[in-house]
């Protein structure tokens, strides 16, 4: 990849500007534009060995081994066979190696799948099939409807009129609704002409590749004259082409140059605490290995000048040895090289096996499958399980997280009357499927996933109370939703935003299906019948306006406007007659926010025709004025949306995930924090933390920041924090000493605990604020005593910035868990990330560690997967080393008997094979298979085997390596023969390994028998509890839901994007000859 | 907004959501491994459990250690040392190297009789034959009886690997350090003149050692013509073809050699020499009774500080005198019965108290 990177970048410093002509290969070869292969693999047949091993050498570990073989080679100092480090080394890089090799083979096979996929090409008037990795910039293809494109390609023509195309974005940006291409129209009258297409010879002049997805600027020549291009007209590979028949295109970027690819940098890896705690120790290690040498060396001195001097007359010093200083550095050499078992060369091998069989075990969990998707969790990344056992602050997104971003239509109250609460025995009861469901039956369009329990509703409907109709009439007509057609009489519905769908959806079911629209009609099946309403305007959403209409002429000649939006705008836009049904219609907007449901009101005003025409010229002007059109507009809206008369309200559910509430108290439970990070306004957000517990009723008090300056601020989370740790503020706080003592440095903000359980609520204006500068700690101190933290309004780098806050100051492992693309860059700034696959796209997806579909599953994640993990890992690591220090440490004491002189205690094959095979499947298996539910040891039959299989392998190959045989064959190298025999033959042997193997157990047993009578963990309680088993365990006291009291509402719950509106209106949107067919028909 | 291109996740259009995704289904499998849900014993330790095993340690080991104590106690065993560092030491005027060869006899007592095999070993202290150097310095391709190895011995045996451009045969300075003390036993009994114990020179090395490990050069001529082209080792008075009169004891094969040659661990050691074996039934190895050792004073120990001594001990089932195993088991077990003691009443003093604790969360 480096090596890619680097070269594609020599290119671009080159190219400062893109020429290139349509249809012209030869003139584009000139400027050496690579084709549209992509490459993502890192190796190929003959680099892999060096590129592999040069990369496997930069590891410490491993380089030390290096080093390690050379000083081996040296007669005067080896003091240990040569095979002692380079089998042992030759194991670790070949693992190694086979695993990156398999790796890089999976996306070798995937870019050849990708790169051999077929595209039509426009060549000399005739369209060609030919492979992706083929096209050229300068190539015109054509692409199809569900086709994903090619490369950066100019859109040219399409089927549709105006040149427009539709794609949808989701691999790219993660949205997963339409959007419009249009092509300029010069290029758009080309149409799927192939001989003018094939002698389309524009010049395109356009900025060099580059990673911004959303610009694009560039000139086309064509026919003497030139045309602006932006990215408006650019359709990006990765883009799916839908709802567009056909279009042609003109490659611009291929390949690397795509904008896909630009994009695709190398992604940051992140590192756990574990992995930066091996570095330490190895570091330690080291350490401790060159003062053991020194010592030792020290030691060989003194002796060979005290006693080897006088032994010469049987071991004569070596001619290059002049004196025992010389010696003794020869010997600290030596001494490095025997040692080297210290530092553990299998332990980076062994810590990702663990890891990646501690990721399986995730993949392979069913309890975090999620069965109606057919989505298993997936651990996207090995090497952070163990950072699951160790999270403190989890933030999260709500919308589609904790929520599942499907709303539905819950209640409504039409004309003062309240439809949709189910009541039961006085209590309000849960939605659940005991009770029986509306039979829609009598509609056949009906959306059969739809559910409603209220019969009074289809009751109403059916009487044909005017009202109610009146009520879902505007539903169905006021909205921007497109309807798609797929099969007969399966209407899918395309709606900007998920409040809308909902209930334009629930007015199809109720009777009033919305079929299809042009630029200038609706079409409406109303109660079985079709009929037409032609469509005079739409005043589309903003955020200012909190509210859309749209004014349509009803068949019987009426021209209506009809209006939903914000309760609180729509309240003064009334016509005063209706104030009695606007206080009925309030209260039971209460009650629904109460429930935290997401409210809108819904009204409608019959026009007079001649004021509509009035109105209508006015707005025409508006639009074509050039200065303030915007304002200009709006005053026209304001114009003729008064007056209005209430219809009704709605309610739309915005539906929690299951389990979400549980899992929150759960993580509660486990002193885990957690952040809600929203882009919602503040009334939703607020409403979502109740309804799953991050917010109590019983709170002792909630703070709510919002102000617009530094000071209003500081105030505001000082006073906060003054309530909840009245000592807080003063200058003898511990903590506030440690800030005024450690200044500029990196360091731990401390813990402080409240005096309560307090909630803050803080919106992304004042974060902006809040996250400058030195109100930075004062935020995340008022912050991390508060039991829930909200934070609405967020952009996604204010998330981001968040994150990172709690991480520089407070020094633990933090999660985010996110599904948009808002969360993309909390989820790359958290410890952890976790993307949920869920209704917006898979863009957080493809960003996170760790994915699944519910955001209960994190409960398991971290507390049943994240502690195995995290508790596996710390006892691998002390066994690994104990095992490791233990075998050393016996040649240091050796040194003592044997004259410093670097004998080894243990024959050369021992040492070989010791890290290698004798140990390390029984600390695999442990690191593998230990649970710790309860404390204990956890043996399964494969730690069995895997403990007695090592001990017996051991005697397997000591009997292999001390045989005849292989003495006979070579007898330098195989020089222990009849040891094994004649010294198992002793029984001295046997009673000296039972002894010390019962007394390295007695102090173990006889400590794990005390510490629970001493100093009582939790986990050993509860061990006697169910030892006792006198009594069952008290079931946890379950929660009971209070019925909040506050008047808690959420306000305008509807999508803070612009319609349609504008391109319906415009008839751009509108197929032409569909219109022309079904305007015959009507 | 940097992304992680996955070539992969073009192709299938994502993992999870796509849409036309094939009805393949992808829960887990449901078994024991992957659900983690394997079988496991799981020793929760109670006082049901640990307070048996420490006093079934204790019953056993403490016998154990009984016995192993009291064979090794019943092991006779008597140490000699001649080196001669003493002036009043009958063997101190072989101290100078100018005597040659120097004999000196030391008398000794034994008050007991030594009954069965009787061991003579000889004992060196401050040697230090697990030097690496020292452990190094050997060819065992030689040894073996490879031709090759024969007259062009390994790098490791140097400085002791030719002599005047001839190889030494055996190489290396284990070979060269050989100890060649001649050690002979006597018994001065009631008659006028003392009885030669007689002393068994084969039978001391490892079987694997003596035919497998050790091999004369081959052929059918005799040792001497076999080991043409080599020379003796520096410190050798004679070639290695001439260290025994007995064909099957001579050469590489000779069993002192073999000895010698198996490097002791620690620099106090001690090498098996000969052995007594016992004559009959009826009467003892070595009855007790005054005895002089006849020493040929050969090797050089004096320079570097060494000792030199000879053993003679009888053996047990569990080998030489031992005295450490047996007190050890015998400590360990009364460790592991005491505190089987202590904890039992600290479990009955504290178990009560920390049920009523409660748990905190």
């Amino acid at each position: 990849m480096s090596l890619f990177e680097s070269e594609s970048e020599d290119r671009q410093n080159e190219e400062q500007v893109r020429y290139l002509q349509a249809n012209s290969r030869e003139l584009n070869i000139v400027f050496g534009y690579p084709n549209n292969t992509i490459k993502t693999s890192r190796y190929n047949v003959f680099n892999f060995l060096p590129l592999n091993l040069f990369e496997q050498f930069q590891r410490l570990a491993n380089a030390y081994f290096l080093i390690l073989l050379f000083l081996q080679l040296i007669p005067q100092i080896s003091s240990l066979a040569w095979y002692t480090t380079v089998i042992p080394l030759l194991v670790v890089l070949s693992i190694t190696a086979v695993k990156d090799a398999i790796d890089d083979m999976k996306r070798h096979q995937n870019d050849n799948q990708v790169n051999n996929r077929s595209v039509m090409v426009v060549m000399n008037g005739r369209i060609k099939e030919d492979k992706w990795m083929n096209i050229q910039v300068g190539d015109i293809i054509k692409l199809k409807n569900n086709q994903s494109v090619t490369a950066d390609v100019l859109l040219l023509s399409s089927s549709e009129p105006y040149g427009l195309t539709y794609i949808e974005t989701a691999e790219l940006d993660g949205e997963t609704n339409l959007k419009v291409k249009q092509a300029i129209s010069v290029t758009s009258n080309l149409e799927d002409n192939l001989g003018l297409l094939s002698a389309f010879d524009g010049k395109v002049k356009c900025e060099s590749p580059n990673n911004k997805l959303d610009k694009f600027t560039g000139i086309l020549t064509y026919k003497g004259k030139n045309y602006l291009l932006n990215h408006d007209k650019l359709l990006l590979r990765g883009c799916v082409i839908r709802n567009t028949d056909w279009c042609y295109g003109l490659v611009i970027y291929t390949g690397p140059d795509t904008k896909l690819m630009q994009n695709c940098g190398k992604s940051t890896f992140k590192r756990t605490h574990m992995d930066h705690l091996l570095n330490v120790l190895v570091l330690w290690i080291f350490l401790f290995l060159g003062s053991m040498c020194f010592i030792l060396a020290i030691g060989h001195g003194i002796w060979e000048h005290k006693k080897g001097y006088y032994f010469q007359s049987f071991l004569p010093w070596k001619k290059y040895v002049s004196s025992s200083v010389a010696s003794a550095i020869l010997i600290f050499w030596s001494y490095f090289i025997i040692l080297n078992t210290m530092v553990p060369i299998s332990l980076y091998v062994s810590v990702e096996i663990i890891r990646l069989g501690n990721s399986c075990y995730i993949n392979w969990d069913r309890k975090m499958f999620y069965a109606p998707k057919n989505t298993p969790a997936r651990a996207r990344t090995t090497t952070l399980n163990e950072e699951l056992g160790q999270v403190k602050y989890v933030f999260s997104d709500k919308t589609g997280t904790l929520t599942q971003n499907i709303m539905v239509f819950n209640k409504c109250s039409i004309n003062g009357i309240f439809y949709g609460g189910v009541y039961k025995n006085e209590q309000n009861v849960d939605v659940s499927d005991e009770r029986e469901k509306v039979d829609f039956s009598y509609n056949k369009l009906a959306d059969p996933k739809f559910s409603f329990y209220d019969k009074t509703l289809v009751e109403a409907v059916k009487t044909g109370d005017r009202w109610v109709h009146l009520f879902f009439l505007s539903l169905s007509l006021c909205h921007t939703v497109m309807s798609e057609e797929k099969v007969e009489g399966n209407l899918v519905y395309q709606a900007q935003s998920p409040d809308e769908g909902a209930l334009v959806t629930a007015a199809r079911n109720f009777g009033f299906v919305f079929c299809s629209r042009t630029s200038e009609t609706i079409m409406v099946v109303e109660m079985g019948e079709t009929k037409v309403y032609q469509l005079l305007a739409i005043l589309d959403f903003n955020n200012v306006r909190k509210r859309m209409s749209v004014i349509v002429r009803t068949p019987e000649d009426r021209v209506m406007l009809f209006c939903k939006g914000a309760d609180t705008i729509l309240c003064q836009l009334l016509h005063p007659s209706c104030r009695s049904l606007r206080d009925v219609t309030m209260e039971h907007l209460d009650d629904f926010a109460v429930e935290g449901l997401r409210t809108l009101m819904v009204a409608y005003r019959e026009l007079d025709n001649a004021f509509f025409q009035a109105w209508s010229k006015r707005h025409s002007e508006a639009c074509l004025s050039l200065e303030n059109r915007e304002d200009k507009i709006s005053d026209v809206y304001e114009e003729i949306e008064k007056d209005l008369m209430l219809l009704g309200a709605t309610a739309i559910e915005d539906k929690l995930q299951d389990g979400v509430p549980e899992t929150i108290a759960t993580l509660n439970k486990a002193k885990i924090k957690i952040w809600v990070l929203t882009g919602d306004k503040q009334e939703t957000a607020v409403n979502i933390a109740y309804a799953c517990n991050i917010f109590e009723d019983e709170m002792d008090g909630m703070f709510i920041v919002e102000g617009k300056n530094d000071e209003t601020i500081r105030q505001e989370l000082r006073s906060a924090r003054d309530k909840m740790k009245p000592e807080a503020l003063l200058e003898s706080d511990p903590v506030n000493i440690y800030l005024t003592t450690k200044p500029q440095m990196s360091f731990r903000l401390p813990e402080e605990v409240p005096n309560g359980n307090y909630g803050l609520i803080i919106n992304g204006c004042s974060l902006a604020y809040a996250l400058e500068g030195n109100l930075e700690l004062e935020l995340l101190r008022t912050a991390c005593m508060c039991k829930g933290v909200i934070c609405c309004r967020m952009t996604p780098l204010q998330k981001a910035q968040v994150v990172e806050l709690v991480k520089r100051y407070k020094k633990v492992v933090t999660l985010a868990i996110g599904d948009g693309a808002n969360d993309v860059s909390m989820i790359k700034a958290a410890h952890i990330g976790v993307g949920i696959s869920g209704q917006e796209g898979m863009q957080a997806m493809l960003n996170s560690d760790y994915a699944f579909s519910q955001f209960h599953y994190l409960q398991r994640l971290l507390l049943v997967h994240g502690r195995w993990s995290y508790n596996r890992m710390c006892k691998f690591l002390s066994y690994f080393f104990y095992k490791n220090f233990a075998f050393t440490l016996v040649h240091f004491w050796y040194a003592f008997f044997s004259g410093f002189s670097a004998q080894t205690v243990y024959d050369t094959w021992f040492i070989t094979f010791y890290n290698l095979v004798y140990t390390c499947l029984p600390v695999l298996g442990l690191s593998l298979f230990d649970q710790i539910a309860l404390d204990t040891t956890y043996w399964t039959i494969i730690s069995h085997i895997f403990t007695w299989g090592s001990l017996g392998f051991y005697f397997c190959i000591l009997f292999f390596l001390y045989s005849d045989g292989l003495c006979l064959m070579f007898p330098n190298v195989f020089q222990f023969l009849g040891v094994a025999r004649n010294t198992l033959n002793l029984p001295q042997i046997w009673l000296s390994i039972v002894l010390s193997v019962v007394l390295c157990i007695l102090p173990v047993i006889g400590y794990q028998f005390f510490k629970p009578l001493f100093w009582p963990a939790n986990v050993d309680k509860i061990i006697d509890r169910i030892h006792q088993c006198t009594r069952p365990l008290l079931p946890l006291p379950k929660r009971t839901k209070l019925k909040h009291a506050s008047t808690r509402r959420s306000a305008y719950a509807f999508s803070h994007k612009q319609g349609f509106g504008a391109l319906i209106t415009s008839g751009k949107t509108m197929k032409s000859k569909v219109f022309k067919k079904k305007q015959l028909s009507f | 907004m940097a992304m992680n291109y996955n070539a992969k996740d073009e192709v299938d259009g994502g993992p999870p959501c796509a849409p036309g995704a094939t009805a393949k289904n992808r829960r887990p499998d449901n078994t024991a491994f992957k659900q983690q849900r394997l079988p496991a014993w799981q020793p929760i330790l109670t006082a049901g459990t640990v307070l048996p095993t420490f006093f079934i340690i204790g019953l056993i080991f403490i016998p154990i250690g009984i016995g192993i104590f009291v064979t090794s106690n019943n092991i006779r065993e008597i140490e000699i040392d001649y080196t001669g560092t003493d002036p009043s030491s009958p063997c101190n005027k072989c101290l100078s190297p100018n005597v040659t060869p120097c004999i000196c006899t030391i008398n000794f007592t034994l008050e007991q009789s030594f009954e069965g095999n009787v061991f003579m070993y000889y004992g060196l202290s401050n040697f230090y034959q697990n030097h690496r150097r020292y452990v190094k310095s050997r060819d065992d391709s030689q040894l073996n009886g490879d031709s090759s190895a024969l007259l062009n011995p390994s790098k490791e045996c140097e400085p002791y690997r030719r002599n005047e451009d001839k190889p030494i045969a055996p190489c290396g300075a284990i070979a060269n350090s050989m100890f060649n003390d001649t050690l002979e036993l006597f018994l001065v009994g009631n008659e006028s003149y003392p009885t030669p114990i007689p002393l068994k020179k084969k039978g001391i090395a490892w079987w694997t050692d003596k035919n497998v490990k050790f091999r004369n050069p081959p052929g059918e001529q005799s040792l001497e013509e076999r080991f043409k082209g080599t020379t003796n080792p520096v410190n050798w008075v004679k070639p290695v073809y001439m260290l025994d009169s007995e064909p099957d004891n001579n050469g590489f094969i000779n069993e002192d050699f073999i000895v010698w040659m198996r490097t002791a661990a620690l620099p106090t050691f001690r090498k098996l020499y000969r052995l007594i074996e016992r004559k009959s039934d009826l009467h003892p190895t070595l009855p007790a009774g005054r005895y002089y050792l006849n020493i040929t004073y050969n090797y050089p120990v004096h320079s570097f500080d060494g000792r030199k001594r000879m053993i003679l001990s009888t053996i047990s089932w569990m080998g030489g005198k031992n005295p450490f195993l047996g007190i050890a088991y015998i400590a360990i077990g009364s460790i592991s019965f005491l505190l089987g003691v202590v904890l039992l009443v600290i479990n009955h003093k504290y178990r009560n108290s920390s049920n009523t604790a409660d748990i905190t969360i």
